[in-house]
Formats: structure tokens, C-alpha cells, sequence
């Protein structure tokens, strides 16, 4: 039951938190929610038993790629009066697609059944050593093709960044 | 007493031991530049000097508040916050002695033993590095601004060297993220397989550049000289915190010591055997358990004042780094480095087994 409670509370405060990432005015508030709810996702991989992927889940988005974001958003000043303005017609193409969406995920909700959330019974998967062992007996393969997809990105990085000789 | 109640004094003790001993590190610090110096140091305060700290505080406390007008207030006040708030947490999974017995039963002297202890503190480690740059951005000032950027390149960079030293730790204790059994791991064993001392199985011992790649990488975390970059005052005032007055500023201060305090109290866990003393076994098997306890918290506590002076004396001793002197030493010199020594490690646990 407190479990039930708790998952509630943080659940709330990741739907409010995205919320206010979309809403806020300034970029840099929008960040700082963001990070905000990925804390709260992390929260729910506690609850779910998954420590490990939570901590990760902290190191890596809201540890390294939020700060880096942070920073870009930090050098590009965006403030009001430099915005340009937009016209109407974004505007609506998004409103369009987002009620889309909207329409599936209804649609989606209402014919599948929705169960009693209950608390998952205590199991040790989430841990590292489960983890670890999963990884590299059973999903090797896509482990290492996404490692290389990494190095692919990495290279791919330092060739941009890279000063042209020229 | 309930394990609730023990470990909410646990937690208390523990955040006043912080602040203690944070706030006599400024006073250490003084008299450790002092010393190094040949000058005397603070001693008008008191006998030595010694209530120089609450001084420093009672005048943070009492100066008067500035918060620029064209910066943003609420991030200008969560910057110092997020930042004492990520130093104070990560004393949670330490490990401070062996259990005591209170009323019969077994109290663990550590707050949380978490299965990914050691990636919970670098988890922590990376948000530190907010509340420095919501700070300095929300300053609106650019030295301010060029501070924090310097501070979150710098901590982003060394993190990796940081987390490679730490992966060669874990490939020759036993196997585990909790800091507790990397703990134990060093207190059980011969060391070489032949020392049969009980608790000197130190992993500085068998990993000695680790241990150099995760003391320069603390260096660089805490934003200690020689990689005080962000807040060099001859290059940029102040850094990230040149607009910051009163507590705020205050704040920024103590909880680097605070990260001394912490990094200390990882670096003794991780290298040096954390509360394991040489005999630890002996004096265990001969005196009641309460007080070997204690004399482990105090031997903990040793080590971790021994590098807190070690950081002071670095300070007083190397001068600073140029910034692309340290982007360099990270990226060209210590990133390989710790990917060298991880695969070496690796083939020779492969190869001989523990």
C-alpha cells in the first residue's frame, strides 16, 4: 500500500515535472525540469528493483548529457527580445499531430485493459551482477553492435569538430 | 532502539562530523599554508588560532546580502544550495567501522548499503557540478559565466578517467559495487598471498596508478589547485562565484571542503583499506567489539585527515595549471592511461585468476 502511495506521488511529479518542461518560458528552467524528471523516472527504476539502471539512468542523462545541454543552452543567451517570430503555421501543424497522438493514445487506453498497479515482488534482476550476466551471455551481440555504433558516432564527432585546414 | 531511529542519529552525526570538520579544514588550511610558508598563521581567535572558523562564519553569516538585480533570483539562490545539498549526500554509502552492538544488537556504522555504492558517490559527483554552473550562469556576469563553463568541462573530463580508475578497483576485489564489501574484501586475505597480517590487503598495493589516476581526478573534482581553473582569481576575480555575497558565497566555500572531506573518505575507502587496520583481527578476537569499532572509526578517520592535508599541502606546493595544460593531461594523458591500465588488469585477472 505505501508503496502504492509512493509510486502515485512520483509518478505525479514526473507528469508535472515534463509539463513544465514544455511550459516554461525560459530554456534554462526547462532544463533544470527536465533533470528534475529524470530523477523521477530514476525513482521508479528504485521501485521497480532496477538500482542499477537507475544509477545509471542518473549518470549518464541527467549526469553528463543534461550538463551538456545546459552548457549549449547557457551560450546561446536566448533571451525574449533576440527571438524571432515564428509564424502561425508551426503552430498549428503541431497542434494537429499532437492531438493525433493524442487520439491513438486514447484509442490505445481505451481498448486494452488497464490492471491494479501492484508492487513487483522482490527479485534481484535488476542488479548488477544480473545485469552484467545478461549482457554478456545473452545480449552480447547487440551490446557490442551498439558499442560500435558509438565509436561510429564518437569518430564522426571529432571529424566535425575538427578544424579545416583550409 | 529501532534501526530507524539509529540510523537518523547516524545521519545527524554524520552531517555534523561534515560541517565540523569542513569548517576546521579552512582552519588546517591556513595554518598548513602557514606552516609551509614559514609564517604563523591565524592565531589572534582564541588559543591557536582555534575559533578563527566560527569567526569566518558568524562574519558570513552577518554580511550583507547581494543578489545582482539583473540576475535570475531563484536560480542564484538554488546554485549554493544544489551544490551543499550533492556534497552533504554522498557520505551516505561510506562505509565509517565495523558494526557496534548497542542493547544487544548489530548496527552497521554506514547509513545505506546500496548495491551500487561506489556509482551512487560518482553519480553525485556529476550533479555537483549544477549547482556550480546554475550559479555562474544565473550570475549574469561573464567571468561568472567562463567559471562554471571551466568547472563542468573540467568535471565532465576527469569523471572518465575517474570511473576507469575506479572499473581496475572493482576487477580485483570481489566483485561488488557496495562500498562495504570493497571495504571487507581489503580486510580479509594476504597481501601477495604471502604478508599474513590481517587488514593491510590494500588495493593501493596492487593498484598503485589507479590510485594516482583517482587522486588527480579528485584534485580536479573538488576544483583543488592545481585544477582550481574555475575559480582562478588571477584569471577570472572569483569564477563562478564572484557575484555570490554573505552564506551564498559561504556555502560555496565549505562544501568544497565538504568534497575534501569526502573524497578523502573515498580515496582511504577505495585504495587504502578503508576503516582495516594492519591486526584488525587480533585486537577483533582480544577486545570487546564496541571498542574495535571505534578504534576502526579512528583509524578511518586518520586516513582521511592525512589526505585532507595531503590536498592542503598539493595546494600550497604545485602551482596552477594552464587550461589547456589540463584538458590535455585528462584527455591525452590520463584517459589512456586508465584504458591501459583496465585492459592490463583485466588480461592478469583473467590469466592468474584472483
Amino acid at each position: 500500500m505505501s508503496s502504492q502511495i509512493l509510486f502515485f506521488i512520483l509518478a505525479s511529479l514526473t507528469i508535472v515535472s515534463a509539463l513544465f518542461v514544455v511550459f516554461s518560458k525560459s530554456p534554462i528552467y526547462s532544463v533544470m525540469w527536465m533533470i528534475f524528471c529524470f530523477f523521477t523516472i530514476a525513482g521508479h527504476y528504485v521501485m521497480l528493483n532496477a538500482q542499477f539502471l537507475a544509477i545509471v539512468h542518473v549518470i549518464v542523462y541527467a549526469g553528463a548529457i543534461m550538463v551538456l545541454l545546459l552548457f549549449t543552452v547557457m551560450l546561446l543567451n536566448l533571451n525574449k527580445e533576440s527571438e524571432p517570430h515564428k509564424s502561425p503555421l508551426p503552430k498549428f501543424a503541431a497542434i494537429i499531430t499532437g492531438g493525433l497522438l493524442m487520439l491513438v493514445l486514447l484509442a490505445a487506453m481505451h481498448s486494452s485493459t488497464l490492471p491494479e498497479y501492484s508492487s513487483p515482488a522482490f527479485s534481484d534482476v535488476g542488479y548488477v551482477q544480473k545485469v552484467g550476466t545478461k549482457i554478456f551471455t545473452e545480449f552480447l551481440l547487440p551490446f557490442e553492435m551498439t558499442s560500435v555504433l558509438f565509436i561510429a558516432a564518437m569518430i564522426g564527432s571529432v571529424v566535425l569538430a575538427k578544424k579545416d585546414k583550409n | 532502539m529501532s534501526l530507524l531511529i539509529f540510523k537518523s542519529i547516524l545521519i545527524l552525526t554524520l552531517f555534523l562530523v561534515s560541517l565540523g570538520i569542513a569548517a576546521y579544514s579552512t582552519y588546517a588550511e591556513r595554518k598548513v599554508a602557514a606552516f609551509l610558508q614559514d609564517r604563523i598563521g591565524p592565531d589572534r581567535a582564541g588559543p591557536y588560532g582555534l575559533l578563527q572558523p566560527i569567526a569566518d562564519g558568524t562574519k558570513m553569516f552577518l554580511k550583507e546580502e547581494i543578489i545582482p538585480m539583473f540576475s535570475d533570483k531563484w536560480l542564484f539562490i538554488l546554485g549554493p544550495s544544489l551544490f551543499m545539498v550533492t556534497a552533504l549526500m554522498t557520505s551516505a554509502v561510506i562505509p565509517w567501522g565495523r558494526s557496534i552492538e548497542i542493547g544487544g544488537q548489530v548496527y552497521s556504522l554506514q547509513v545505506a548499503d546500496i548495491n551500487v555504492g561506489i556509482l551512487y558517490i560518482l553519480g553525485i559527483v556529476s550533479l555537483g557540478v549544477y549547482g556550480i554552473m546554475i550559479g555562474g550562469w544565473s550570475s549574469n556576469n561573464k567571468f561568472a559565466l567562463l567559471g562554471a563553463i571551466r568547472a563542468s568541462s573540467q568535471m565532465i573530463s576527469y569523471e572518465l578517467a575517474m570511473g576507469m580508475s575506479v572499473i581496475t578497483v572493482l576487477l580485483i576485489s570481489n566483485g561488488s559495487l557496495s562500498l562495504n564489501s570493497i571495504v571487507e574484501s581489503q580486510g580479509e586475505g594476504k597481501l601477495y598471498g604471502f604478508i599474513n597480517v590481517s587488514g593491510i590487503n590494500w588495493n593501493v598495493f596492487y593498484q598503485p596508478v589507479a590510485f594516482i589516476i583517482f587522486l588527480t581526478c579528485a584534485f580536479a573534482e573538488c576544483n583543488r589547485t592545481p585544477f582550481d581553473l574555475p575559480e582562478s582569481e588571477s584569471e577570472l576575480i572569483g569564477g563562478y562565484h564572484t557575484e555570490y555575497s554573505s552564506m551564498k558565497l559561504g556555502l560555496y566555500l565549505f562544501a568544497e571542503y565538504i568534497n575534501m572531506f569526502i573524497s578523502a573518505a573515498v580515496i582511504s575507502c577505495l585504495f587504502f583499506g578503508g576503516y582495516n587496520f594492519p591486526g584488525i583481527d587480533y585486537l577483533g578476537n582480544h577486545l570487546p567489539m564496541n571498542i574495535v569499532s571505534l578504534i576502526s572509526v579512528g583509524v578511518l578517520f586518520c586516513k582521511i585527515f592525512f589526505f585532507i592535508f595531503f590536498f592542503m599541502w598539493v595546494r600550497w606546493t604545485i602551482p596552477r595549471f594552464r587550461y589547456d595544460q589540463l584538458m590535455r593531461l585528462g584527455w591525452y594523458v590520463l584517459m589512456p592511461l586508465s584504458i591501459i591500465n583496465v585492459l592490463i588488469t583485466g588480461a592478469l585477472v583473467t590469466y592468474f585468476g584472483n
